[in-house]
């Protein structure tokens, strides 16, 4: 049950973009068609995911009993450059098609807050292992939910091409980012 | 002349919010409250020139091909060690900044700045123009504070973060009158894209009316 709150919340409530404002930056930058925001949600998925399990892993079994805690931040981020670098060349060696479909977004989310806040999150928040699986995979699906969510209304924006001149581009992203959030608020009372 | 032209193009000219977008998370994230948001304008500050001048000092034995991971390893230190004093000295700000002070580690504009002026220039420019983007990032994220705890709550408070004590709360118009909106997420996303968009309108009518008067003095040259 408790799982499945956690769910909830870090899905719908908090979701990680509108609520938590981690991933702006890659929000903005691949939102412009529905095809990139997807394939940028399935590797911002796959990335967190792994990289929450190997720093959640190094943080209990090395750095914990050796008392090295102060190094969290330092290991968390090389272990999240290593990562995507490994995933890269592996799937352009071995899965050539997933290669072709997320190739240009691996690269990307090394500087996708996403990953490190989950990553962080994980040890300050104190989860149990099967909490930290939970949370690691529910946080990217509401990035990706919400990325594809804004890529639509953004594709019809932009076929519409009657945004006023100061306001095209990033200022009428951020305001329509606002009104998706405030929609997102109502769902506040599902907790 | 030469050294203040650093300064201030990376604080207008090279602005990290409203020219670059770069960092837009801790941005958004601790503007809501004006305390909030000078204590984040002035870490972000303090790991942009330590991490600019390191990298400016070793960019001659720095390996080209792995300056990427030495950048931040050095950018993850220096975070660490602000991190740790801020947790030490200024607990409660360290609080309600929350994960995105250890997460200026993947701040873009650090990145940036190490990547684009720092590993190219001496120790002294680069202090100067991390100074620039360091005041440039304070300028927008307080401004944009202001304008949405003025707004929101109706007053503007300051907290001393190092003793936890309210300096000034100043009531600028009564607090059932402000909109609670613009002291939410929401209302960040609001006012980040008005500001983008005022900016913008200002920008263009600058560079207007220069191309009118440039347009207007090709033919009175003529004339003569």
């Amino acid at each position: 049950m408790e799982l499945i709150i956690l769910i909830i919340s870090s899905v719908l409530v908090s979701n990680i973009v509108l609520v938590r404002f981690l991933g702006i930056c890659p929000f903005l930058g691949v939102s412009k068609n529905t095809k990139n925001a997807l394939g940028m949600g399935m590797a911002a998925i796959f990335v967190v995911f792994f990289s929450s399990l190997l720093s959640y892993g190094l943080y209990y079994l090395v750095l914990a009993p050796l008392k090295l805690e102060y190094l969290a931040l330092l290991s968390f981020i090389l272990i999240i450059a290593a990562f995507v670098q490994f995933v890269e060349m592996f799937f352009k060696k071995f899965i050539p098609a997933l290669y072709k479909a997320l190739g240009i977004y691996l690269p990307l989310i090394t500087t996708n807050c996403v990953v490190l806040g989950v990553a962080l999150e994980n040890i300050s928040n104190g989860f149990t292992f099967w909490e930290m699986l939970v949370y690691s995979i529910s946080v990217p699906i509401g990035f990706t939910l919400v990325l594809v969510l804004f890529s639509v209304i953004r594709e019809r924006l932009d076929s519409l091409n009657k945004v006023p001149g100061p306001l095209k581009g990033t200022a009428i992203a951020l305001i329509v980012t606002a009104l998706l959030a405030l929609a997102f608020t109502s769902f506040a009372g599902l907790i | 002349m030469k050294k203040l032209r650093i300064v201030l193009d990376g604080m207008i000219k090279n602005n990290s919010t409203f020219v670059l977008l770069l960092g837009l998370c801790s941005i958004l994230a601790s503007s809501s409250t004006f305390s909030s948001a000078v204590g984040m304008g002035v870490a972000v500050t303090l790991v942009l020139i330590f991490t600019n001048v390191i990298i400016s000092l070793i960019r001659k034995i720095t390996p080209n091909d792995i300056r990427i991971p030495v950048f931040i390893v050095i950018i993850a230190a220096m975070v660490t060690i602000i991190q740790m004093l801020m947790k030490a000295f200024t607990p409660e700000l360290a609080l309600t900044l929350g994960v995105f002070l250890p997460l200026i580690v993947v701040n873009c504009i650090i990145m940036a700045r190490a990547e684009v002026f720092a590993s190219k220039n001496n120790p002294f420019d680069s202090f100067l123009d991390a100074l620039g983007i360091g005041l440039g990032y304070i300028l927008s994220i307080v401004a944009l504070s202001l304008l949405r705890e003025i707004l929101g709550t109706g007053a503007l408070r300051f907290v001393d973060p190092f003793t936890n004590s309210e300096l000034f709360n100043i009531t600028i118009f009564p607090s059932q009158y402000a909109i609670p909106l613009f002291a939410q997420n929401t209302g960040a996303f609001l006012m980040l894209g008005l500001m983008l968009a005022t900016i913008n309108a200002i920008t263009a009518a600058v560079s207007a009316r220069k191309a009118k008067k440039q347009a207007a003095a090709i033919p009175t040259k003529g004339g003569n």
